[in-house]
């Protein structure tokens, strides 16, 4: 059956499994992430290193174990009869089952679990708690002011210029609340918590730096914790699709020094002052 | 009725209106073709943007003039191409193809029956399937374009008309070409589930049945457990649309400076009434692909199957598990985070039983006589697809790494291995090996390797390169990839990714022209060309109408290729054990 033809094939499939193989681990030992910036981030690319080292020892394993068969067996060698044995066979099947049920959930429970609770849990005592909005197809930051609680608002009284976020003069908690449109100023090495919300479609807040990533959704806040880990400005993206500028929809991080933060945000006016 | 009650049938009976489960089946599979050829080049247009965002295209624009606007792509008609190449390519190439045509030609011949369960009611599944694909494709000429609210059809843009160009007309077709699409797909499974559970012919045991039947067996369970929340979701979302409901709609909403009526509902049910489906739908599709890779392997492999039980079981768990781990598509969705992290721990378990499958068909090459069929070669290729997709989807069920590269294009290189490449791969390995006893005529080897060395070459390598364009931050569904400076240092990326893909869709021609040319021109096929062992190969190519004269009997399994210390030779499943010596004596 085998032909110098099939010696050739089997030798290019060989090789394409190979650079697979090569391009996959080589490609991936590149590190093509933007710099982190937050300490979450920092302990989310520790977990994809992780993954990177597990994953890539199993492809590995697999792809060699490929090419050894093909090699071995496809260019028309002898083959001895094969075994077709249960018993064999299903304490074989024991390998990919200890090794990929320990692969997986160290990486959900020892690396991954850790970073979700600082992320979702409580905000520590002293987080900034920050409120983002977002709508097509761009993102207002509100503070809460000297005060520290955001002013009432009520969708009736949006308007564009005046009042995009529809604050109720009435209330006086709203009167000095800061807010700023598409640019997300924030100190390093402070806990921030950021609400969300939305007042028409689905969006999502994700800073790449950050290592972060929180869907916006109308009719109910989603709230994340992160501390920003070094001064400099990064850009917030929305990562739900949200309509035609959705590809546009971002805006400025700036992570100031912490006293420079304090002195940034007591120069700002509140909204209805 | 015999075998002889074969007789002259007008052409729309035999052709068009046919309840004979192997012609229903060539209808799914050429139309799932003819449904490739738009999605494909929907995806031309894509990467042709992504790939030169900023160029102008006089060519294209008049070409396509609803689409481009003085030779740029409109944003709002690229969203709709995003959207139109999923819903296409998920539901009406790959269900069509694997499903519905593999699984209606293969399944009574595999098992031994002369025709499914209900054939009138395969009619009218195929029947009701066409017009889902009208629907579909006329949902590019109604005003504002196609729907433009991804394939996933999130819900407040995908209910709301003035949220998005698309979200008119286009949306409303979309949601009723879905509706048909599930009709028409239930019907079909249940007409599976009761064949294989009921026709099989004598000794043809659940153990002895070929892998390709188990995995078609469990992805339409699968589908009649799973499609109804669709239907549910769908009914909603028209409900919201065109009734004035708030299924989906909470209160407070401002669009276009209106505050709209609508209050007391979430987009978030949306999303799990999607998932509960869209999960398992992931798995419908994919297992059938491996069930033939299977198959094929150990037809070309010339051994029987490593671990067929233990493949079973796996196949089992994977179909148990898939339907409990809907939630990992929204661990950034603002679901409670205790969910999210169960629903991460349930997902990376099933890389358990995927690994188990990968594993026994790496070792169903062990001591095997490789011939390097197409079919073959596009079924050891896809072992590898399957290794890069369960190991990446491994980052993403991961619910702290999935922060990170959620929405990201990671997430589409990952699926496209799992949904494309694997089923795809399936696809072309089962039409290789089965196109003899389709259409009775052998499909040329040579262009079938052009086809595959053309195909892999450009699929791996623009699908592992998205990969990386995502770890670099790059988000899908975005229509200008530079928009954005931190991803300034990575979107070269996406010229190499657009013409490694041009070489996969050229190679999709050789494919289709091969395909037609061998119908009509190919050399003659014997009953069993490949001396495979299961039942398809014991009736005539091609399979006459009602399969057999005589209804087969079944005394093994399927795999018994060189068994029992036998060098060379197979032993078909209607072989019967040859009786002890002192008997024959």
């Amino acid at each position: 059956m085998t032909t110098g033809g099939q010696k050739r094939e089997v030798f290019a499939l060989a090789a394409l499994f190979v650079a697979i193989a090569a391009v996959t681990v080589i490609g991936f030992a590149h590190d093509w992430k933007p710099p982190v910036a937050s300490e979450e981030g920092a302990r989310v690319d520790s977990l994809i290193r992780y993954l990177l080292f597990a994953t890539g020892a199993v492809l590995v394993i697999g792809a060699a174990a490929l090419v050894a068969f093909l090699w071995r067996y496809g260019r028309g060698l002898p083959s001895p009869a094969p075994r077709s044995d249960p018993r064999l066979e299903r304490w074989w099947s024991l390998v990919p089952v200890l090794g990929m049920a320990v692969i997986a959930e160290v990486g959900v429970l020892v690396k991954g679990l850790p970073v979700w609770k600082r992320v979702y849990g409580a905000p520590p005592p002293g987080a900034l708690v920050v409120e983002v909005n977002a709508q097509q197809f761009e993102w207002w930051v509100r503070y809460p002011g000297p005060d520290g609680v955001f002013g009432r608002r009520d969708p009736h009284l949006v308007d564009a210029t005046a009042n995009p976020l529809g604050l109720v003069p009435e209330d006086p908690a709203g009167r000095d609340d800061v807010v700023v449109r598409n640019a997300l100023h924030l100190p390093a090495g402070r806990p921030v918590h950021v609400r969300l919300r939305s007042r028409d479609v689905l969006h999502s807040f994700s800073i790449p730096e950050f290592r972060v990533k929180q869907d916006v959704v109308p009719g109910m806040i989603t709230a994340i914790t992160f501390v920003p880990s070094r001064a400099g400005s990064y850009q917030i993206a929305c990562a739900e699709l949200c309509g035609l500028g959705h590809y546009r929809m971002g805006a400025r991080v700036i992570v100031h020094p912490a006293e420079e933060f304090d002195t940034w945000l007591e120069g700002q006016n509140g909204a209805l002052q | 009725m015999s075998a002889e009650a074969v007789h002259a049938e007008s052409f729309i009976r035999r052709y068009l209106f046919s309840t004979d489960h192997k012609t229903i089946g060539k209808q799914y599979l050429l139309t799932a073709f003819f449904m490739g050829l738009f999605a494909v080049g929907w995806s031309i247009l894509i990467r042709i943007q992504l790939a030169w965002p900023h160029a102008n295209l006089p060519l294209l624009s008049r070409l396509f003039p609803g689409l481009y606007q003085d030779g740029v792509l409109l944003p709002e008609r690229y969203l709709s191409l995003v959207t139109m190449h999923g819903t296409v390519m998920v539901f009406f190439v790959i269900s069509f193809a694997l499903v519905s045509g593999f699984g209606n030609f293969i399944i009574p011949l595999h098992i031994g029956a002369r025709d499914m369960a209900y054939p009138v009611l395969n009619m009218l599944s195929y029947w009701t399937a066409v017009p889902a694909c009208i629907l579909m494709i006329a949902s590019f000429f109604v005003p504002d374009g196609a729907a433009a609210a991804g394939w996933t059809a999130y819900p407040p843009l995908s209910a709301l008309p003035q949220a998005v160009p698309g979200s008119g007309w286009g949306q409303t077709l979309w949601l009723l070409g879905m509706a048909l699409f599930i009709a028409s797909f239930t019907m079909g499974s249940l007409n599976f589930v009761t064949t294989i559970l009921n026709l099989r012919t004598k000794g043809m045991s659940m153990f002895r049945m070929p892998l390709t039947v188990w995995t078609l067996f469990i992805s339409s369970v699968l589908g009649i457990l799973a499609f109804p929340a669709l239907t549910a979701a769908a009914i909603m979302l028209l409900l919201d649309r065109h009734g004035g409901t708030s299924f989906f709609l909470p209160s407070g909403l401002v669009v276009g400076g209106q505050v709209l009526e609508h209050s007391g509902g979430t987009p978030l049910l949306f999303q799990h009434l999607f998932w509960f489906l869209g999960h398992p739908e992931v798995y419908i599709l994919v297992l059938p692909a491996i069930g033939i890779a299977f198959d094929v392997v150990a037809v070309f492999g010339r051994r029987p199957v490593f671990g067929y039980r233990t493949s079973i079981w796996a196949l089992l768990v994977i179909g148990v598990l898939s339907m409990i781990v809907w939630g990992h598509h929204m661990f950034t969705s603002g679901m409670n985070p205790y969910l999210g992290e169960y629903f991460s721990v349930a997902t990376v378990a099933i890389t358990v039983p995927f690994a188990v499958l990968g594993m026994n068909l790496i070792a169903s090459l062990w001591r095997a006589e490789i011939r390097l069929h197409p079919a073959m070669l596009f079924a050891l290729a896809m072992i590898a697809a399957i290794g890069l997709g369960g190991l990446g989807g491994l980052w993403l069920g991961t619910a702290s790494s999935d922060m990170y590269l959620h929405d990201s294009y990671f997430v589409v290189g990952h699926f496209h291995f799992m949904i494309g490449v694997v089923t795809a791969f399936g696809i072309f390995a089962g039409t290789y090996y089965w196109f003899p006893k389709m259409f009775g005529r052998m499909i040329d080897q040579r262009l079938g390797k052009i086809h595959f060395w053309a195909t892999s070459v450009g699929v791996f390598f623009a699908f592992i390169a998205m990969h990386f364009l995502g770890l670099g931050g790059v988000l899908r569904r975005t229509y200008d990839p530079t928009a954005y400076e931190y991803t300034a240092s990575v979107t070269w990326l996406n010229l190499p990714i657009s013409i490694a893909l041009f070489l996969a869709a050229a190679a999709q021609v050789v494919f289709l022209v091969n395909f037609f040319w061998s119908m009509f021109r190919g050399q003659k096929a014997e009953a069993n060309p490949w001396e495979a062992a299961t039942l398809e190969w014991t009736t005539p190519s091609p399979a006459p109408h009602l399969n057999w004269r005589e209804l087969p009997s079944v005394f093994r399994g399927p795999y018994e290729y060189r068994t029992d210390g036998r060098a060379a030779g197979y032993r078909s499943q209607v072989v019967p054990d040859e009786p002890p010596a002192e008997v024959r004596a």
